[in-house]
């Protein structure tokens, strides 16, 4: 009854804490303290995204589209360097740098870079969400990995179990925690990956809506969509939740 | 016929000597104890006889075979439970038969027969943080059964109970041997709990560590609950302490 209280309070608290915020916004937008092209109020934020609502939805379908190609690509790709790299200490050894150094690379400087070598289509844009987004599954799994309980490895060894199987049955698991925290982050990093690539060179997309509205100074519009890419994430982001949810019934049960 | 035998032990981590040529025998449905201070290589005989650490010296022979440094042959419980926590207790108990090769349908089928025979009847879906510290180490024991019913090594599988559990786990685990004719190798730190188990205990003592002693219990199967009151369970108490 108590855990069930807290957990209301803990959802009251943030969202007032909003709520409050974009009331103070309001008044002090209707009051005439902040001049309306430079910050628009929420209510003419809202007017904004009614009205251009279906382009909105067509841009932001392209947007997603990137960004699902990039973190599945990103993921898979992610997957498989960890499992090489925690099955070879060489490997580990050769790559690990490597990898940390495509993180330094800012993502603004190689994105015209890509554009270059791709095109304005569809395949720069999810290179660049595979470049931002594989690094955190990579390293939170290499680090699920290595942290599995020694004894626990024994034991399958005095069992008879081969490398494979002892990944399948101990490493795997454990790893899948950390797993989804880093599933989390990637998510919201090809979000932005693919507004930071639209921005530099394409045809559609949210980023390229943005560009647009941004020339034409209809900051309204802009807020409109900022709210939107935050939307996006943040629903993502519960959508990753529930799927760990789902892969480890285990957590559920222990609380 | 399940015998095994270990002959002329020496092991050395390192520079270390930890284990001096060491030698033991357990027959058939026999509980052996190991029995000495911390610290003595105990855990370490047994990594040796499980294969998983390759002695400098010696051999161990199962049923004739000699399987020194090979895993996989007999039975191996940890100190800790190691149940993994993402299974369920049923899940994790026919962990080694899926190690084995066997379908999980057909494996589960196997292990359930042994629930009620384990007094874990209704713990299946159960994940192991739900159950009891007592309750995961009669699970442990059953995977380790579920292994091999040959020969188990238990490192001091009731170490990390307290002391009501621990008496309730000695009564349940008599009841059960009578049962399941396991032919066990026992590590334990506890002078009460290796004469009221064992057939035969075998003192390890000194470091590098050595068989020293090797003492009988005579008293039958199955024990009574309380023979550990006994004139002569105290008549052995008093030997053993003598020589450790």
């Amino acid at each position: 009854m108590k855990r069930k209280l807290q957990s209301i309070t803990s959802k009251i608290l943030p969202a007032t804490a909003v709520l409050v915020l974009l009331a103070l916004w309001q008044t002090a937008s209707a009051a005439g303290l902040i001049s309306g092209f430079l910050l628009p109020s929420p209510l003419e934020v809202v007017k904004a995204f009614a009205e251009d609502f279906p382009l909105l939805m067509d841009n932001a379908r392209v947007t997603l589209l990137e960004a699902f190609a990039g973190l599945a690509v990103g993921v898979l790709v992610g997957f498989v360097t960890a499992v090489l790299m925690d099955g070879f200490e060489w490997l580990y050894q050769a790559v690990y740098p490597l990898i940390v150094l495509t993180q330094t690379v800012p993502t603004v400087a190689i994105a015209p870079l890509l554009v270059l070598w791709f095109g304005y289509e569809m395949l720069p844009k999810v290179i660049l969400i595979v470049i931002v987004t594989f690094f955190p599954i990579t390293v939170s799994l290499l680090d699920g990995f290595r942290a599995s309980d020694q004894d626990t490895i024994s034991l399958l060894r005095s069992m008879g179990a081969s490398k494979t199987q002892i990944f399948r049955y101990v490493k795997f698991p454990g790893a899948l925690g950390s797993f989804f925290a880093s599933l989390r982050i990637s998510v919201s990093y090809a979000v932005v990956g693919a507004v930071i690539s639209e921005w530099l060179g394409g045809f559609n997309g949210l980023g390229v809506y943005m560009t647009r509205v941004k020339k034409a100074f209809s900051f309204d519009k802009m807020f409109a969509v900022i709210f939107l890419i935050s939307a996006i994430s943040l629903f993502l982001m519960w959508a990753v939740n529930i799927l760990q949810r789902i892969s480890m019934p285990w957590e559920e049960e222990n609380r | 016929m399940a015998e095994l035998k270990v002959s002329g032990i020496t092991f050395a981590y390192e520079e270390t000597p930890v284990l001096a040529d060491v030698s033991l025998e357990l027959h058939e449905q026999e509980l052996v104890s190991i029995l000495g201070a911390s610290g003595c290589g105990k855990t370490t005989l047994f990594h040796i006889i499980s294969g998983l650490h390759k002695p400098q010296q010696g051999k161990v022979v199962l049923n004739g075979k000699d399987i020194t440094g090979c895993p996989g042959q007999i039975s191996y419980m940890m100190q800790k439970d190691l149940l993994l926590p993402y299974r369920t207790i049923e899940d994790n108990v026919i962990l080694p038969l899926l190690l084995k090769g066997e379908k999980k349908k057909e494996a589960r089928k196997k292990v359930s027969l042994y629930f009620e025979e384990f007094g874990l009847e209704g713990t299946q879906k159960k994940y192991p943080r739900q159950l009891s510290g007592g309750m995961r180490q009669r699970a442990a024991l059953l995977r380790t059964y579920m292994f091999s019913s040959d020969v188990a090594l238990l490192d001091e599988p009731f170490s990390a109970l307290d002391t009501l559990t621990k008496g309730e786990m000695h009564r349940w685990y008599l009841d059960v041997m009578d049962k399941i004719h396991l032919s066990t190798l026992f590590i334990t730190h506890d002078i009460d709990e290796a004469i009221l188990l064992s057939d035969r205990i075998c003192l390890l003592t000194g470091k590098p560590g050595r068989v020293t002693e090797e003492i009988v219990i005579e008293e039958p199967r199955p024990r009574k609950k309380e023979f550990n009151l006994t004139e002569e369970f105290l008549e052995y108490k008093r030997r053993i302490l003598e020589r450790l």
